[in-house]
């Protein structure tokens, strides 16, 4: 630095330094437990309770988590069916939708901000919509209804990629495509979205999160344990734990209760429910940053 | 304009409306369509008459739901959580963008934004997993190792009510701290640093810069933040208040929110007048609050308003 700091500067940076660390560490340290636990002696977790110092290590949820394959794949390719599936569709659309209401050659692109816009504003509730999803187009109990309710596309993402086209993608580039000939799907998908990858990296980020994370469209409209996603299989595992194996070995309950490490399965799948966010994260966290901003500044 | 021009501009029309109409649709039956639903709040609903032909009830809906002591614990609820998560987490959020401000190393401030986002992004039920973890009465850590240590009794704590207050506001804030101070470190970097070198070649200290520059330039983020979520006082984070307390009925008095009210008087108790009627009553206190705060930030300064 070139300016010389003050004692007082130096020690309030410090003072920011330490306390950062320590609220961080607050942010971190429940994960750390459930990590911790999933990796601790069932005995241990039953006579000691979860702890991050645990007497004995063991592998044995993870071990019995193998052996319980085939209900927690399926909840696993449930999530990522659903959020690859669900994101896809929903930047499909979101961007689709943007795409003219960023055009200032379009007559009507203030009736779309305007209809866009006052979904923000007010909505009808959840019973309504309800009573339409399961009355009028029977998707409950079907994979659509994990996909489509509430999540398929939302007004904050729509407009967020539409200033996004509005402020950084100068209008000479279209007329120009334009003069070439181009059609306006080909402009689109051609010209535009290449060049607005760093908001579509953005609100797919905010979508793949929100269908990852959701649980509320299943407990709605989700019957059948075979449409269950991570996330539901984890509130069932909550509630009994005896959930895995009644599928497979129903006969065997009785002795298996004993042999069932529950303590320690329960915290290993919360584990396998954070990994891939754990994991895409640290690449996606500009973009994270990026959106939030921009969401603030313009919603 | 020659006349092959505006038919070209018209096709231009054409094929640009073309592109919206998917998701126009999409809008139209996943926002539009439940808010013409709303007349179900007026309806004595009997499916056996099918939802239109169900008889009108006026407001007898509402009437019986304000009649009952439940309307009045969720709305209390609702908004007595909201004011403290508002109030504390203001505070937080600023309070940690103004120490975030002091780390210069690129990747201490990333390591340190990542951490504190993090809890952000997961979902309410493993943050229900992490409580859990906490405060299960057999084998949470609080009963085993803290109070066991100190030789006090565990305690109950998904059947005792008097706790919860504290605990989910102490989530609450764990959760969104960090993600909502990204908005004010953003709006901190923004701040003229010719401001702060006046200020040193006055003598004043780090302190004294905090107070007398970066809150009051502060101020207008602040502002607008908390009139935003002044927006959604009669709303609440579903999760939050169903998943983390396990839905456990010991503790509805001080968990019930409006949004588990209505998820739990159309999924569990069958009451669809009762829960669609807490539902517009949610939804038209919130478009009018939505309103408000809008029309006040706008008086204040026009190019923060939202609309």
């Amino acid at each position: 630095m070139g300016k010389l700091e003050t004692r007082g500067e130096k020690s309030f940076r410090i003072f920011a330094l330490v306390l950062l660390s320590i609220l961080t560490l607050l942010a971190i340290l429940p994960f750390i437990l459930i990590i911790v636990s999933s990796f601790t002696d069932e005995a241990t977790l039953v006579s000691n309770g979860y702890s991050y110092f645990p007497a004995k290590w063991s592998l044995d949820s993870y071990r019995y988590m193998v052996q319980q394959a085939k209900v927690i794949f399926r909840s696993y390719g449930v999530s990522i069916l659903v959020t690859t599936v669900g994101t896809a569709m929903s930047l499909l659309l979101t961007t689709s939708l943007a795409y003219p209401m960023s055009r200032s050659d379009f007559k009507y692109r203030n009736v779309l901000v305007f209809l866009v816009f006052f979904t923000m504003l007010f909505s009808g509730g959840i019973v309504p919509s309800y009573i339409m999803w399961t009355r009028v187009f029977h998707i409950n109990d079907t994979i659509w209804a994990l996909i489509i309710p509430n999540y398929l596309m939302n007004a904050f993402n729509v407009l967020l990629v539409r200033n996004y086209f509005k402020n950084n993608i100068p209008d000479a580039i279209i007329e120009s495509a334009q003069i070439d000939g181009a059609g306006e799907g080909r402009i689109l998908f051609r010209i535009m979205l290449p060049l607005a990858v760093p908001v579509s990296v953005t609100v797919g980020l905010f979508s793949g999160l929100a269908y990852w994370n959701d649980w509320i469209n299943a407990l709605y409209y989700i019957e059948s344990p075979k449409l269950y996603g991570i996330q539901n299989l984890l509130i069932r595992m909550m509630n009994n734990i005896q959930f895995l194996s009644s599928g497979q070995n129903a006969s065997l309950l009785g002795n298996s209760i004993i042999a069932l490490p529950s303590n320690g399965i329960r915290m290993a799948l919360a584990v396998i429910g954070i990994l891939p966010i754990l994991i895409i994260f640290p690449f996606l966290q500009k973009y994270l940053i990026k959106g939030v901003v921009i969401g603030a500044v313009k919603g | 304009m020659t006349k092959s021009s505006k038919k070209r501009a018209r096709k231009k029309s054409l094929a640009l409306f073309a592109m919206a109409i998917p998701g126009l649709l999409y809008l139209l039956i996943n926002n539009y369509i439940p808010m013409f639903g709303i007349f179900i709040a007026f309806k004595q609903i009997d499916y056996s008459k099918g939802i239109f032909g169900s008889d009108w009830c006026g407001f007898d809906n509402f009437k019986f739901l304000f009649q009952t002591k439940d309307a009045w614990i969720m709305v209390r609820n609702t908004v007595l959580y909201n004011l403290t998560f508002i109030l504390l987490g203001t505070i937080f959020a600023v309070f940690i963008a103004i120490l975030m401000s002091e780390i210069t190393k690129y990747f201490c401030s990333k390591l340190f934004q990542a951490g504190l986002i993090l809890p952000n992004l997961v979902s309410m039920v493993i943050v229900a997993y992490l409580v859990y973890a906490f405060l299960n009465p057999e084998t949470g850590l609080v009963n085993n190792a803290i109070l066991g240590a100190l030789g006090k009794d565990p305690v109950n704590w998904y059947t005792t009510p008097g706790y919860w207050p504290v605990i989910l506001v102490l989530v609450q804030m764990w959760k969104t701290a960090g993600y909502s101070s990204i908005v004010y470190i953003a709006s901190i970097s923004g701040i003229d640093k010719g401001l702060y070198e006046a200020a040193r070649l006055d003598g004043a200290g780090k302190l004294q810069q905090v107070f007398k520059i970066t809150l009051p330039q502060l101020k207008p983020t602040i502002i607008m933040m908390v009139l935003m979520s002044l927006g959604r006082l009669f709303s609440s984070d579903f999760g939050l208040f169903y998943q983390v307390p396990m839905n456990s009925g010991a503790l509805f008095d001080v968990t019930q929110t409006i949004d588990t009210y209505v998820y739990r008087g159309l999924m569990t108790y069958g009451n669809i007048g009762m829960s669609s009627a807490a539902g517009l009553f949610q939804s038209v206190i919130g478009f009018v609050l939505v309103m408000v705060a809008n029309a006040i930030v706008r008086k204040r300064e026009a190019e923060n308003a939202l609309f």
